[in-house]
């Protein structure tokens, strides 16, 4: 406090050395992330002849396939945020609490999972459950079925396990993080206490994780409220999302302002969650 | 996940009479321990006798924490069993064994108030409310923390969040407690309160057996019934304390427990007379100690404690040695003193000192007790 007194007096101290440094990374931040979000919102409420049309929005906002979508968006983000959830933490607390040679290796392999594109795990699932996959070759080998018996990838349930396997590793590592951190000494005096396994990761281990579960599972949803390229590769017929709505409205049907309309909601969705993520993060200290 | 003695409304008078009557012994027999090839702790065989108080000392390394942490079970043992009571307990995971246990770190659940700390175990073993309620208000009472059961750990000091350890360890009314190095995260002087009060704590509960393991043998002076002395995985020494102190068996005992002098000398006349005194020389004096059996020129060591050494000779003080004076640190109460006899270094702690100490350097005459002193055999190893 003192200083500020002293300070307006010698303007020469206030100037901050390097201030300009911030006009590129903002320049180029208006450009290509501000300005095509601007133009997003401006098409949203403009027709494609470009007169003013808010009555638009209050109709797809109304609309059958807009709900659908939605729904079906809402629906398999939350479960594959679920299913990432439980996945990660039976995972995490295999690889964190139960020593086995080996352990930081297959942490490692999971961890690499992240930098894999994901249509390649929706690939992998085609060949291994899709109708000519290996599972229905096997299955129809075996019982001499004429029609491949295993067709769950080809509905929503299939997007969902394809994307709990592609997104589980966001859940793993801060919860491997937070597990890390998690004195073992505690873990040891609940057990002399008299607490069995299932009491010490509910009472003791769970409660220093909350903040990494927050986190990952918001990541986890934001990720599947935006995933495109798992629903799209598989290809279920009638699953559509709200990003997959956006593409056919704006590249099949050309329709760009009920595209941007839904682009516009879809990103309101994802900075909500995104917020979350970061609150989640920040109190876990990332 | 209930244990069948905490539910009934009775248990109350059962725990407390085991805990003021008899409490359990913990037995170890044969127990090693190794790490891949690495054994640190060798066949250990040691009695814990019921309400005793056990200090386990050594050096770094010696294998303290790991025979504490066979008796929990989170350390099997290569071989040997180990007992608690009646109960064999080697196969035993640490939630069926019944016993308390605070770290060095305290490792208090941070998430949860004082109360529920305390209240953990009784929870884990199915403890009913009312029951749960008392021990919890019981166990802060007795290790003065009444005023903190909401509080969360971060919100106490280091040796507030040491009592809560305590308290939580006692909640559950365990056979035995097992202490590792409870109190070497707290200062000197906080220290030395805890020990007095773990001393209390074990007077108004004569029935609690005690595993304390620690490196500083003050705490183990003060507190400890018996003394166990480790050393690369092995027990050096085991007996009663004052008799640990007063007659070491060994030069590591005598050296680690109380830093005493040890004088090579070789035994002149062996016991004799009532007072069991030997004679040895030390050049050309003429000293006497108590005697442990030897034979006339025997090499051993006479053992003299820096305390016991006085400045000034008496019709008491008749053994009388002679050193080079080569340091002098006064530390307030205590004056320390290094003197060079031949070639061994003596350490004197004189609480008088006489008006003018003589020059570095200078011949100094020192005066001991025979009684006070013990014959000590050199160790056969290192
Ligand atoms: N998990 C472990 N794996 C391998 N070696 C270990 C393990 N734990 C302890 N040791 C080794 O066992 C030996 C005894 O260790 P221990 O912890 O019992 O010593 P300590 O007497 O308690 O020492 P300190 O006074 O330093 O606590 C040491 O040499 C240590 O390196
Ligand atoms: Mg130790």
């Amino acid at each position: 406090m003192a200083e500020a007194a002293v300070l307006p007096a010698s303007p020469a101290l206030r100037r901050v050395p390097g201030r300009f440094w911030i006009v590129p990374p903002a320049a180029l931040l208006a450009l290509l992330f501000f300005y095509p979000l601007v133009l997003i919102v401006q098409q949203a409420f403009l027709d494609d002849s470009g007169m003013a049309n808010v009555a638009e929005f209050a109709r797809v906002l109304h609309a059958r396939f807009f709900l659908n979508a939605l729904l079906n968006t809402i629906t398999i983000s939350v479960a594959a945020t679920a299913g990432c959830l439980i996945v990660g933490l039976v995972l995490g607390l295999i690889l964190a609490f139960v020593p086995f040679p080996g352990s930081g290796v297959i942490a490692r392999l999971i961890d690499t999972f992240i930098a894999l594109p994901t249509f390649l795990v929706t690939l992998a699932f085609t060949f291994l459950y899709g109708s000519a996959g290996m599972l229905n070759a096997g299955l129809m080998e075996v019982f001499s079925l004429r029609a491949p018996p295993v067709d769950f990838l080809y509905s929503t349930w299939g997007v969902v396990l394809a994307e709990v396997t592609v997104y589980s590793p966001f859940v793993l590592r801060p919860l491997l993080a937070a597990f890390s951190l998690v004195d073992r000494g505690q873990i040891e005096a609940a057990s002399v206490l008299g607490a069995r396994p299932f009491r010490i990761v509910r009472q003791v281990i769970l409660p220093a994780a909350v903040p990494a579960l927050i986190a990952g599972g918001s990541l986890c949803l934001l990720l599947t409220v935006n995933e495109f390229g798992i629903v799209l590769f598989i290809g279920a017929k009638g699953v559509i999302t709200l990003p997959l709505l956006i593409y056919s409205k704006a590249i099949q049907e050309s329709a760009y302002q009920v595209a941007c309309i839904i682009a516009v909601i879809n990103i309101a969705l994802s900075l909500g969650l995104f917020g979350l993520y970061r609150f989640a993060a920040g109190r876990m200290g990332m | 996940m209930s244990v069948p003695a905490f539910t009934g409304s009775n248990v109350m008078d059962v725990d407390a009479a085991k805990i003021r009557g008899a409490g359990s012994n913990v037995h170890f027999d044969k127990v090693s321990v190794a790490y891949g090839a690495h054994v640190v702790l060798h066949p250990l065989t040691l009695d814990i006798a019921p309400g005793e108080i056990l200090a386990m000392i050594g050096p770094s390394g010696s294998g303290k924490t790991t025979a504490l942490r066979a008796v929990a079970g989170f350390v099997r043992p290569a071989s040997g069993r180990i007992r608690i009571g009646a109960t064999d307990v080697t196969d035993l995971p640490p939630y069926e064994r019944g016993l308390g246990m605070v770290v060095q770190n305290y490792a208090l659940f941070p998430h949860m108030r004082v109360e529920d700390n305390v209240a953990f175990g009784l929870r884990a073993q199915g403890a009913d409310k009312a029951l749960i309620g008392e021990r919890v208000k019981d166990s802060l009472a007795t290790v003065g923390m009444s005023g903190f059961s909401k509080r969360y750990p971060r919100e106490l000091s280091g040796g507030q969040q040491q009592r809560v350890a305590i308290a939580r360890a006692l909640a559950v009314r365990p056979r035995v407690l097992l202490l590792d190095e409870p109190l070497s995260a707290l200062d000197a002087q906080i220290r030395r309160n805890m020990v007095e009060e773990i001393a209390k704590l074990h007077r108004d509960l004569p029935g609690l057996t005690i595993l304390y393991v620690t490196h500083d043998q003050t705490e183990a002076l003060t507190l400890a019934d018996k003394i166990a002395i480790m050393r690369d995985g092995r027990v050096s020494s085991h007996g009663p304390t004052a008799e640990l102190y007063r007659r070491p068996p060994n030069r590591f005992t005598a050296e680690f427990l109380g830093r005493a002098n040890l004088l090579p000398v070789t035994v002149a006349e062996g016991a004799a007379g009532p007072k069991g005194l030997a004679t040895a020389k030390l050049g050309d004096a003429v000293l006497a100690g108590v005697a442990r059996g030897e034979k006339p020129g025997d090499k051993t060591l006479l053992c003299i404690r820096p305390q016991h050494l006085s400045l000034t000779g008496d019709e008491e003080h008749t053994n009388r040695i002679v050193g080079t004076l080569r340091e002098v640190h006064w530390q307030g109460e205590l004056t320390h003193l290094v003197l060079d006899v031949d070639g061994t270094p003596v350490r004197v702690s004189a609480t008088r000192l006489p008006v003018s100490l003589p020059e570095r350097g200078s011949a100094m005459p020192l005066f001991f007790t025979p009684g006070d002193t013990s014959l000590v055999p050199e160790d056969v190893r290192g």
